[in-house]
Protein backbone atom coordinates (compact mmCIF):
# COMPACT_ATOMS: atom_id res chain seq x y z
CA UNK A 1 0.00 0.00 0.00
CA UNK A 2 1.36 3.59 -0.52
CA UNK A 3 0.22 7.15 0.28
CA UNK A 4 0.36 9.50 -2.22
CA UNK A 5 0.69 13.77 -1.06
CA UNK A 6 0.27 15.44 -4.11
CA UNK A 7 0.76 19.50 -3.83
CA UNK A 8 -0.98 20.87 -6.21
CA UNK A 9 -2.07 25.00 -6.84
CA UNK A 10 -5.86 25.36 -5.48
CA UNK A 11 -8.07 26.29 -8.33
CA UNK A 12 -6.68 22.95 -9.79
CA UNK A 13 -8.37 20.81 -7.15
CA UNK A 14 -11.78 20.14 -8.59
CA UNK A 15 -9.97 18.94 -11.86
CA UNK A 16 -8.56 16.58 -10.09
CA UNK A 17 -11.16 15.35 -7.83
CA UNK A 18 -13.27 14.53 -10.94
CA UNK A 19 -10.61 12.61 -12.75
CA UNK A 20 -9.50 10.49 -9.49
CA UNK A 21 -13.27 9.63 -9.12
CA UNK A 22 -13.61 8.54 -12.66
CA UNK A 23 -10.48 6.13 -11.61
CA UNK A 24 -12.55 4.99 -9.05
CA UNK A 25 -10.89 6.41 -6.20
CA UNK A 26 -12.74 6.22 -3.22
CA UNK A 27 -11.57 8.55 -0.77
CA UNK A 28 -9.19 11.49 -0.27
CA UNK A 29 -7.95 13.95 2.66
CA UNK A 30 -7.56 17.31 1.29
CA UNK A 31 -5.64 20.63 3.34
CA UNK A 32 -5.05 23.79 2.48
CA UNK A 33 -1.44 24.57 3.06
CA UNK A 34 1.21 26.99 2.62
CA UNK A 35 4.55 27.09 1.41
CA UNK A 36 7.13 27.81 -1.33
CA UNK A 37 9.57 25.91 -3.99
CA UNK A 38 10.98 27.49 -6.88
CA UNK A 39 8.20 29.76 -7.67
CA UNK A 40 9.16 31.80 -4.45
CA UNK A 41 6.21 34.49 -2.83
CA UNK A 42 4.16 37.03 -4.10
CA UNK A 43 4.62 41.28 -3.20
CA UNK A 44 2.35 42.88 -1.07
CA UNK A 45 1.60 46.75 -0.45
CA UNK A 46 0.41 48.41 2.53
CA UNK A 47 0.35 52.17 2.01
CA UNK A 48 3.49 52.32 -0.14
CA UNK A 49 5.50 49.56 2.23
CA UNK A 50 6.40 46.19 0.11
CA UNK A 51 6.76 42.88 1.68
CA UNK A 52 7.48 40.07 -0.31
CA UNK A 53 5.12 37.09 1.11
CA UNK A 54 7.10 33.74 0.64
CA UNK A 55 4.51 31.05 1.58
CA UNK A 56 1.98 31.09 -1.17
CA UNK A 57 -1.32 29.38 -0.73
CA UNK A 58 -1.65 25.31 -2.12
CA UNK A 59 -3.96 22.32 -1.75
CA UNK A 60 -2.31 19.23 -0.22
CA UNK A 61 -4.12 15.88 -1.53
CA UNK A 62 -3.60 12.74 0.39
CA UNK A 63 -4.76 9.07 -0.76
CA UNK A 64 -3.89 6.12 0.30
CA UNK A 65 -3.93 3.02 -2.50
CA UNK A 66 -3.32 -0.57 -3.20
CA UNK A 67 0.12 -0.68 -5.61
CA UNK A 68 -1.61 -1.51 -8.89
CA UNK A 69 -3.20 1.32 -8.81
CA UNK A 70 -0.90 3.49 -8.21
CA UNK A 71 1.13 4.19 -11.46
CA UNK A 72 -2.34 5.18 -13.03
CA UNK A 73 -2.90 7.61 -10.12
CA UNK A 74 0.12 9.25 -10.27
CA UNK A 75 -0.19 10.27 -14.38
CA UNK A 76 -3.99 11.36 -13.39
CA UNK A 77 -2.53 13.45 -11.11
CA UNK A 78 -0.22 14.83 -13.55
CA UNK A 79 -2.41 15.40 -16.56
CA UNK A 80 -5.76 16.83 -14.24
CA UNK A 81 -2.93 19.09 -11.83
CA UNK A 82 -0.43 20.20 -15.01
CA UNK A 83 -0.41 23.85 -16.04
CA UNK A 84 2.92 23.69 -17.68
CA UNK A 85 4.12 26.82 -15.31
CA UNK A 86 6.43 27.08 -12.44
CA UNK A 87 4.35 26.09 -9.09
CA UNK A 88 2.43 23.33 -10.35
CA UNK A 89 3.81 21.65 -7.34
CA UNK A 90 4.92 18.14 -6.66
CA UNK A 91 3.67 14.52 -5.66
CA UNK A 92 5.08 12.77 -2.50
CA UNK A 93 4.95 8.81 -2.52
CA UNK A 94 5.44 6.69 0.64
CA UNK A 95 4.80 3.07 1.49
CA UNK A 96 2.09 1.88 4.32
CA UNK A 97 2.90 -0.57 6.80
CA UNK A 98 -0.81 -0.71 7.95
CA UNK A 99 -4.85 0.27 6.99
CA UNK A 100 -7.35 -0.10 9.80
CA UNK A 101 -10.81 1.03 9.25
CA UNK A 102 -12.14 2.21 12.72
CA UNK A 103 -15.98 1.47 12.30
CA UNK A 104 -15.25 -2.58 11.32
CA UNK A 105 -11.94 -3.11 12.44
CA UNK A 106 -11.03 -4.29 8.87
CA UNK A 107 -6.97 -3.99 8.12
CA UNK A 108 -5.08 -3.80 4.90
CA UNK A 109 -6.74 -3.62 1.46
CA UNK A 110 -9.95 -4.36 2.48
CA UNK A 111 -10.04 -1.19 4.61
CA UNK A 112 -8.65 1.28 1.89
CA UNK B 1 -32.65 84.31 18.67
CA UNK B 2 -33.08 80.74 18.18
CA UNK B 3 -33.80 79.04 14.86
CA UNK B 4 -35.33 75.83 14.71
CA UNK B 5 -33.92 74.90 11.09
CA UNK B 6 -30.07 75.89 12.70
CA UNK B 7 -30.87 73.62 15.49
CA UNK B 8 -32.40 70.81 13.95
CA UNK B 9 -29.50 70.98 11.49
CA UNK B 10 -26.80 71.15 13.95
CA UNK B 11 -28.27 68.18 16.07
CA UNK B 12 -27.83 65.76 12.84
CA UNK B 13 -24.27 67.52 12.56
CA UNK B 14 -23.36 66.73 15.75
CA UNK B 15 -24.45 63.21 15.84
CA UNK B 16 -22.55 62.95 12.66
CA UNK B 17 -19.23 63.74 14.08
CA UNK B 18 -19.79 61.76 16.68
CA UNK B 19 -20.03 58.84 14.50
CA UNK B 20 -16.67 59.68 13.15
CA UNK B 21 -14.82 58.02 16.25
CA UNK B 22 -16.49 54.80 16.02
CA UNK B 23 -15.67 55.13 12.45
CA UNK B 24 -11.88 55.65 13.13
CA UNK B 25 -12.39 52.51 15.58
CA UNK B 26 -12.96 50.54 12.40
CA UNK B 27 -10.28 52.50 10.39
CA UNK B 28 -7.63 51.71 12.47
CA UNK B 29 -8.57 48.48 13.49
CA UNK B 30 -8.63 46.82 10.33
CA UNK B 31 -4.52 48.21 9.81
CA UNK B 32 -3.33 46.39 12.89
CA UNK B 33 -2.95 42.56 13.29
CA UNK B 34 -5.17 40.12 14.58
CA UNK B 35 -4.17 40.24 18.27
CA UNK B 36 -4.77 43.84 18.57
CA UNK B 37 -7.81 44.83 17.04
CA UNK B 38 -9.84 44.82 20.27
CA UNK B 39 -7.36 47.08 21.71
CA UNK B 40 -7.10 49.48 18.66
CA UNK B 41 -10.68 50.07 18.65
CA UNK B 42 -11.15 50.63 22.45
CA UNK B 43 -8.76 53.52 22.56
CA UNK B 44 -10.55 55.51 20.16
CA UNK B 45 -14.15 54.32 21.61
CA UNK B 46 -13.18 54.76 25.04
CA UNK B 47 -12.30 58.49 24.34
CA UNK B 48 -16.46 59.01 23.88
CA UNK B 49 -16.55 58.61 27.34
CA UNK B 50 -13.53 59.83 29.03
CA UNK B 51 -13.47 63.50 26.86
CA UNK B 52 -17.32 64.27 27.38
CA UNK B 53 -16.86 63.44 31.47
CA UNK B 54 -13.86 65.80 30.84
CA UNK B 55 -15.87 68.28 28.85
CA UNK B 56 -18.49 68.91 31.12
CA UNK B 57 -16.51 69.17 34.21
CA UNK B 58 -13.83 71.82 33.37
CA UNK B 59 -12.72 70.80 29.60
CA UNK B 60 -15.87 73.03 28.12
CA UNK B 61 -15.06 76.03 30.24
CA UNK B 62 -11.37 75.84 29.65
CA UNK B 63 -11.64 76.01 25.84
CA UNK B 64 -14.23 78.24 25.17
CA UNK B 65 -15.29 80.29 28.52
CA UNK B 66 -14.34 83.67 28.51
CA UNK B 67 -10.68 84.48 27.59
CA UNK B 68 -8.22 85.43 29.93
CA UNK B 69 -5.33 87.09 28.35
CA UNK B 70 -5.83 85.68 24.75
CA UNK B 71 -4.67 82.26 26.66
CA UNK B 72 -7.24 80.00 27.89
CA UNK B 73 -10.81 80.24 28.87
CA UNK B 74 -12.05 80.87 32.96
CA UNK B 75 -13.93 78.41 34.49
CA UNK B 76 -17.41 80.79 34.38
CA UNK B 77 -18.62 77.37 32.60
CA UNK B 78 -17.40 74.91 34.56
CA UNK B 79 -19.75 71.88 35.12
CA UNK B 80 -21.35 73.57 32.48
CA UNK B 81 -22.70 76.19 34.65
CA UNK B 82 -25.05 79.34 32.53
CA UNK B 83 -24.24 76.66 29.15
CA UNK B 84 -28.09 76.41 28.78
CA UNK B 85 -30.79 76.05 25.80
CA UNK B 86 -30.66 79.95 25.12
CA UNK B 87 -27.98 80.99 22.77
CA UNK B 88 -24.81 81.65 23.71
CA UNK B 89 -21.88 83.75 22.41
CA UNK B 90 -20.66 81.48 19.43
CA UNK B 91 -23.35 80.77 18.06
CA UNK B 92 -26.62 82.69 18.03
CA UNK B 93 -29.18 80.46 16.62
CA UNK B 94 -28.73 77.67 18.46
CA UNK B 95 -28.59 76.30 22.17
CA UNK B 96 -25.14 77.37 23.61
CA UNK B 97 -25.92 73.66 24.62
CA UNK B 98 -25.70 72.56 21.16
CA UNK B 99 -23.07 74.86 20.04
CA UNK B 100 -20.79 72.95 23.49
CA UNK B 101 -22.18 69.02 21.90
CA UNK B 102 -20.96 69.97 18.90
CA UNK B 103 -17.67 71.21 19.99
CA UNK B 104 -17.31 67.94 22.44
CA UNK B 105 -17.50 65.78 19.40
CA UNK B 106 -14.45 67.08 18.31
CA UNK B 107 -12.58 67.10 21.60
CA UNK B 108 -13.11 63.38 21.66
CA UNK B 109 -11.73 62.50 18.24
CA UNK B 110 -8.51 64.44 18.59
CA UNK B 111 -7.03 62.35 20.83
CA UNK B 112 -8.38 59.19 19.19
CA UNK B 113 -6.47 60.09 16.34
CA UNK B 114 -3.16 60.43 17.84
CA UNK B 115 -3.82 56.55 18.94
CA UNK B 116 -2.73 55.55 15.16
CA UNK B 117 1.09 56.47 16.13
CA UNK B 118 1.64 54.46 19.19
CA UNK B 119 -0.89 51.28 18.06
CA UNK B 120 -0.05 47.97 19.14
CA UNK B 121 2.33 48.85 21.90
CA UNK B 122 0.85 50.96 24.50
CA UNK B 123 -0.53 49.79 28.19
CA UNK B 124 -4.23 50.83 28.34
CA UNK B 125 -3.57 52.57 31.57
CA UNK B 126 -1.04 54.35 30.46
CA UNK B 127 -3.60 55.56 27.55
CA UNK B 128 -5.85 56.99 29.84
CA UNK B 129 -4.10 59.03 31.48
CA UNK B 130 -2.16 60.08 28.45
CA UNK B 131 -5.49 61.28 26.66
CA UNK B 132 -6.90 62.82 29.99
CA UNK B 133 -3.65 65.00 30.24
CA UNK B 134 -3.12 65.86 26.70
CA UNK B 135 -6.62 66.89 25.78
CA UNK B 136 -6.31 68.70 29.41
CA UNK B 137 -2.96 70.45 28.60
CA UNK B 138 -2.53 70.26 24.58
CA UNK B 139 -6.23 70.44 22.80
CA UNK B 140 -8.13 72.99 25.40
CA UNK B 141 -5.52 75.60 25.47
CA UNK B 142 -5.30 75.35 21.63
CA UNK B 143 -9.04 75.10 20.65
CA UNK B 144 -9.28 78.54 22.77
CA UNK B 145 -6.54 79.92 21.09
CA UNK B 146 -8.16 79.16 17.89
CA UNK B 147 -11.83 79.58 18.42
CA UNK B 148 -12.54 80.49 21.95
CA UNK B 149 -11.03 83.74 21.39
CA UNK B 150 -7.62 83.71 22.19
CA UNK B 151 -4.74 85.30 20.81
CA UNK B 152 -4.91 83.27 17.13
CA UNK B 153 -8.43 83.86 16.71
CA UNK B 154 -7.73 87.72 17.11
CA UNK B 155 -4.93 87.59 14.94
CA UNK B 156 -7.10 86.53 12.08
CA UNK B 157 -5.60 83.27 11.73
CA UNK B 158 -8.63 81.11 9.42
CA UNK B 159 -9.61 77.74 10.34
CA UNK B 160 -13.04 76.40 9.18
CA UNK B 161 -13.21 73.18 10.82
CA UNK B 162 -10.53 72.34 12.58
CA UNK B 163 -7.10 71.84 10.29
CA UNK B 164 -5.08 73.08 13.33
CA UNK B 165 -6.52 72.75 16.24
CA UNK B 166 -7.45 69.08 15.19
CA UNK B 167 -5.04 68.05 12.48
CA UNK B 168 -1.82 69.58 12.46
CA UNK B 169 -2.12 68.89 16.58
CA UNK B 170 -2.97 65.24 16.61
CA UNK B 171 -0.05 64.87 14.13
CA UNK B 172 2.42 66.76 15.52
CA UNK B 173 1.33 64.71 18.76
CA UNK B 174 1.66 61.56 17.05
CA UNK B 175 5.20 62.21 15.39
CA UNK B 176 6.60 62.72 19.18
CA UNK B 177 4.27 59.59 20.60
CA UNK B 178 5.82 57.57 17.90
CA UNK B 179 9.63 58.61 18.47
CA UNK B 180 8.85 58.30 22.18
CA UNK B 181 6.78 55.56 22.99
CA UNK B 182 9.64 53.65 20.21
CA UNK B 183 9.12 51.01 17.40
CA UNK B 184 7.27 47.86 17.82
CA UNK B 185 8.63 44.70 18.55
CA UNK B 186 10.44 43.64 14.95
CA UNK B 187 9.46 46.68 13.38
CA UNK B 188 11.67 46.81 9.61
CA UNK B 189 12.21 43.28 10.15
CA UNK B 190 8.78 41.37 9.68
CA UNK B 191 6.18 42.35 8.07
CA UNK B 192 3.19 44.06 9.46
CA UNK B 193 0.03 43.11 7.60
CA UNK B 194 -3.04 44.37 7.91
CA UNK B 195 -5.60 42.10 9.30
CA UNK B 196 -8.68 43.43 7.77
CA UNK B 197 -8.67 45.86 5.19
CA UNK B 198 -12.82 45.27 4.90
CA UNK B 199 -12.60 46.93 8.34
CA UNK B 200 -10.78 49.77 7.41
CA UNK B 201 -12.70 50.87 4.07
CA UNK B 202 -15.78 50.62 5.89
CA UNK B 203 -14.26 52.62 8.78
CA UNK B 204 -13.24 55.15 5.67
CA UNK B 205 -16.42 55.36 4.36
CA UNK B 206 -18.07 56.19 7.85
CA UNK B 207 -15.44 58.31 8.78
CA UNK B 208 -16.17 60.61 4.69
CA UNK B 209 -19.70 60.67 5.79
CA UNK B 210 -18.85 62.13 9.26
CA UNK B 211 -17.31 64.55 7.86
CA UNK B 212 -20.16 65.78 6.33
CA UNK B 213 -21.20 67.03 10.07
CA UNK B 214 -17.66 67.68 10.89
CA UNK B 215 -16.85 70.14 8.11
CA UNK B 216 -20.58 71.51 6.98
CA UNK B 217 -21.60 72.10 10.86
CA UNK B 218 -18.48 73.91 11.28
CA UNK B 219 -20.82 76.63 9.79
CA UNK B 220 -22.78 76.34 12.56
CA UNK B 221 -26.05 77.12 10.81
CA UNK B 222 -28.31 75.81 8.23
CA UNK B 223 -27.27 77.94 5.49
CA UNK B 224 -24.98 78.82 1.89
CA UNK B 225 -21.81 78.21 3.85
CA UNK B 226 -22.50 74.96 5.01
CA UNK B 227 -23.76 73.91 1.81
CA UNK B 228 -20.17 75.71 0.67
CA UNK B 229 -18.27 73.46 3.13
CA UNK B 230 -20.62 70.28 2.25
CA UNK B 231 -20.07 70.52 -1.37
CA UNK B 232 -16.08 71.19 -0.90
CA UNK B 233 -15.70 68.46 1.19
CA UNK B 234 -17.00 66.09 -1.51
CA UNK B 235 -15.12 66.92 -4.31
CA UNK B 236 -11.61 67.94 -2.11
CA UNK B 237 -12.18 63.77 -1.02
CA UNK B 238 -12.93 62.54 -4.12
CA UNK B 239 -9.92 64.04 -5.96
CA UNK B 240 -7.04 63.41 -3.39
CA UNK B 241 -8.68 59.75 -3.33
CA UNK B 242 -7.61 59.65 -6.99
CA UNK B 243 -4.48 61.55 -6.56
CA UNK B 244 -2.88 59.15 -4.06
CA UNK B 245 -4.38 55.79 -6.38
CA UNK B 246 -2.95 57.47 -9.22
CA UNK B 247 0.74 58.23 -7.40
CA UNK B 248 1.24 54.60 -6.15
CA UNK B 249 -0.07 52.98 -9.43
CA UNK B 250 2.88 55.14 -11.25
CA UNK B 251 5.92 54.78 -8.70
CA UNK B 252 4.95 51.31 -7.36
CA UNK B 253 2.65 49.73 -10.04
CA UNK B 254 -0.46 49.06 -8.26
CA UNK B 255 -3.54 50.77 -7.36
CA UNK B 256 -4.32 49.49 -4.02
CA UNK B 257 -7.76 49.86 -1.49
CA UNK B 258 -5.57 51.43 0.79
CA UNK B 259 -4.45 53.50 -1.03
CA UNK B 260 -7.54 54.95 -1.83
CA UNK B 261 -8.83 54.90 1.66
CA UNK B 262 -5.88 56.35 2.87
CA UNK B 263 -6.05 59.43 -0.05
CA UNK B 264 -9.77 60.21 0.67
CA UNK B 265 -8.80 60.59 4.31
CA UNK B 266 -5.72 62.72 3.63
CA UNK B 267 -8.19 64.93 1.33
CA UNK B 268 -10.93 65.08 4.13
CA UNK B 269 -8.05 66.68 6.67
CA UNK B 270 -7.03 68.88 3.74
CA UNK B 271 -10.05 70.49 3.01
CA UNK B 272 -10.81 70.69 7.00
CA UNK B 273 -9.74 74.40 7.74
CA UNK B 274 -10.73 75.67 3.92
CA UNK B 275 -14.08 74.38 3.45
CA UNK B 276 -15.67 77.14 4.07
CA UNK B 277 -13.43 79.40 2.81
CA UNK B 278 -12.38 78.29 -0.96
CA UNK B 279 -14.37 77.41 -4.01
CA UNK B 280 -15.35 74.33 -5.39
CA UNK B 281 -12.37 74.35 -8.12
CA UNK B 282 -9.66 75.41 -5.43
CA UNK B 283 -11.21 72.43 -3.10
CA UNK B 284 -10.36 69.77 -6.62
CA UNK B 285 -6.60 71.40 -6.70
CA UNK B 286 -6.72 71.25 -2.52
CA UNK B 287 -7.33 67.45 -3.07
CA UNK B 288 -4.99 66.30 -5.53
CA UNK B 289 -2.07 68.36 -4.12
CA UNK B 290 -3.17 66.55 -0.71
CA UNK B 291 -3.30 62.87 -2.00
CA UNK B 292 0.05 63.34 -3.76
CA UNK B 293 1.61 65.25 -0.86
CA UNK B 294 0.35 62.69 1.84
CA UNK B 295 1.26 59.51 -0.08
CA UNK B 296 4.82 60.70 -0.64
CA UNK B 297 4.91 61.27 2.99
CA UNK B 298 4.52 57.91 4.03
CA UNK B 299 6.91 56.68 1.76
CA UNK B 300 9.25 59.34 3.08
CA UNK B 301 8.39 57.83 6.84
CA UNK B 302 9.84 54.14 5.64
CA UNK B 303 13.16 55.71 4.81
CA UNK B 304 13.27 58.19 7.95
CA UNK B 305 12.58 55.26 10.12
CA UNK B 306 10.38 56.22 12.79
CA UNK B 307 7.42 53.86 13.83
CA UNK B 308 4.44 55.86 13.49
CA UNK B 309 2.27 52.97 13.04
CA UNK B 310 -1.16 54.34 11.01
CA UNK B 311 0.42 57.16 9.35
CA UNK B 312 -0.71 59.82 11.72
CA UNK B 313 1.56 61.80 11.06
CA UNK B 314 1.76 61.75 6.81
CA UNK B 315 -2.16 61.86 6.73
CA UNK B 316 -2.82 64.36 9.67
CA UNK B 317 -0.02 65.87 10.32
CA UNK B 318 0.96 66.52 6.54
CA UNK B 319 -2.77 66.96 5.16
CA UNK B 320 -3.25 68.99 7.99
CA UNK B 321 -0.24 71.41 7.22
CA UNK B 322 -1.02 71.62 3.84
CA UNK B 323 -4.63 72.42 4.33
CA UNK B 324 -3.64 75.23 6.44
CA UNK B 325 -1.49 76.48 4.16
CA UNK B 326 -3.99 75.96 1.12
CA UNK B 327 -6.20 78.62 2.88
CA UNK B 328 -4.26 80.95 2.69
CA UNK B 329 -3.31 80.71 -0.84
CA UNK B 330 -7.52 79.54 -1.96
CA UNK B 331 -9.17 81.44 0.28
CA UNK B 332 -11.45 84.11 -1.18
CA UNK B 333 -13.86 86.69 -0.58
CA UNK B 334 -16.16 85.77 -3.44
CA UNK B 335 -16.12 82.04 -1.99
CA UNK B 336 -17.03 83.60 1.64
CA UNK B 337 -17.90 86.95 2.55
CA UNK B 338 -17.20 86.71 6.11
CA UNK B 339 -13.68 85.13 5.30
CA UNK B 340 -10.65 86.48 3.53
CA UNK B 341 -8.97 86.31 0.38
CA UNK B 342 -5.75 84.29 0.23
CA UNK B 343 -1.87 85.13 -1.59
CA UNK B 344 -4.03 83.98 -4.58
CA UNK B 345 -6.07 86.62 -4.67
CA UNK B 346 -3.89 89.10 -3.81
CA UNK B 347 -3.69 89.19 0.45
CA UNK B 348 0.36 88.28 1.48
CA UNK B 349 -0.72 88.86 4.77
CA UNK B 350 -3.32 85.76 5.73
CA UNK B 351 -0.69 83.47 4.45
CA UNK B 352 1.82 84.60 6.75
CA UNK B 353 -0.84 84.37 9.58
CA UNK B 354 -1.49 81.08 8.16
CA UNK B 355 1.93 80.31 8.31
CA UNK B 356 2.32 81.49 11.67
CA UNK B 357 -0.85 79.64 12.93
CA UNK B 358 0.66 76.33 11.94
CA UNK B 359 4.06 76.89 13.45
CA UNK B 360 2.65 77.87 16.87
CA UNK B 361 0.64 74.80 16.74
CA UNK B 362 3.23 72.25 15.67
CA UNK B 363 5.85 73.48 18.01
CA UNK B 364 3.31 73.76 20.89
CA UNK B 365 1.96 70.32 20.79
CA UNK B 366 5.24 68.89 20.42
CA UNK B 367 6.29 70.72 23.35
CA UNK B 368 3.96 69.74 25.64
CA UNK B 369 3.18 66.36 24.27
CA UNK B 370 6.63 65.06 24.66
CA UNK B 371 6.81 66.46 28.41
CA UNK B 372 3.76 64.39 29.22
CA UNK B 373 4.72 61.24 27.92
CA UNK B 374 8.29 61.23 29.28
CA UNK B 375 6.76 62.09 32.44
CA UNK B 376 4.32 58.97 32.75
CA UNK B 377 6.89 57.07 30.93
CA UNK B 378 9.22 57.82 34.20
CA UNK B 379 6.43 57.09 36.07
CA UNK B 380 3.53 54.44 34.93
CA UNK B 381 5.34 53.70 32.09
CA UNK B 382 3.89 53.99 29.15
CA UNK B 383 4.80 50.36 27.04
CA UNK B 384 3.27 46.74 27.21
CA UNK B 385 6.30 44.51 28.23
CA UNK B 386 7.72 42.17 25.69
CA UNK B 387 6.35 38.95 26.01
CA UNK B 388 2.62 40.92 26.59
CA UNK B 389 3.17 42.90 23.01
CA UNK B 390 4.28 39.86 21.97
CA UNK B 391 1.10 38.57 22.97
CA UNK B 392 -0.92 41.55 22.04
CA UNK B 393 -3.64 43.79 23.17
CA UNK B 394 -6.74 41.82 23.39
CA UNK B 395 -5.14 39.59 25.62
CA UNK B 396 -2.94 40.97 28.11
CA UNK B 397 -4.78 44.31 28.57
CA UNK B 398 -8.88 43.33 28.26
CA UNK B 399 -8.67 39.32 28.10
CA UNK B 400 -10.62 39.38 24.52
CA UNK B 401 -9.82 38.11 21.57
CA UNK B 402 -11.37 39.77 18.40
CA UNK B 403 -12.12 36.52 16.37
CA UNK B 404 -12.69 32.81 17.44
CA UNK B 405 -13.23 30.78 14.30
Amino acid sequence: MKKIEAIIKPFKLDEVKEALSELGVKGMTVSDVKGFGRQKGHKEIYRGAEYVVDFIPKVKIELVLDDEILPKVIDTIINSAKTGKIGDGKIFVTTIDEVIRIRTGERGKEAI
Amino acid sequence: MLNTGDTAFMLVATALVMLMTPGLALFYGGLVRTKNVLGTIMQSFICLGLVSIIWVVYGYSLAFGPDVGGVIGNLKYAFLRGVGLTPGPYASTIPHLLFCAFQLMFAIITPALITGAFAERMKFSAFLVFTALWTTFVYLPLCHWVWGGGWLQKLGALDFAGGTVIHINSGAAALCAALIVGERKGWGREAFHPHNLPMTVLGGGLLWFGWFGFNAGSALSAGNIACLAFFNTQVATGAAALSWVFAEWLYQGKPTTLGVVSGALAGLVAITPAAGFVGPVSSVAIGIIAGILCYGAVILKARIGYDDSLDVVGVHGVGGTWGAIATGLFASVAANPDGANGLFFGNVHQFLIQLLGIIVAIVFSMVVTSLILKLLDSTMGLRLTREEEIQGLDVTQHSEMGYSF
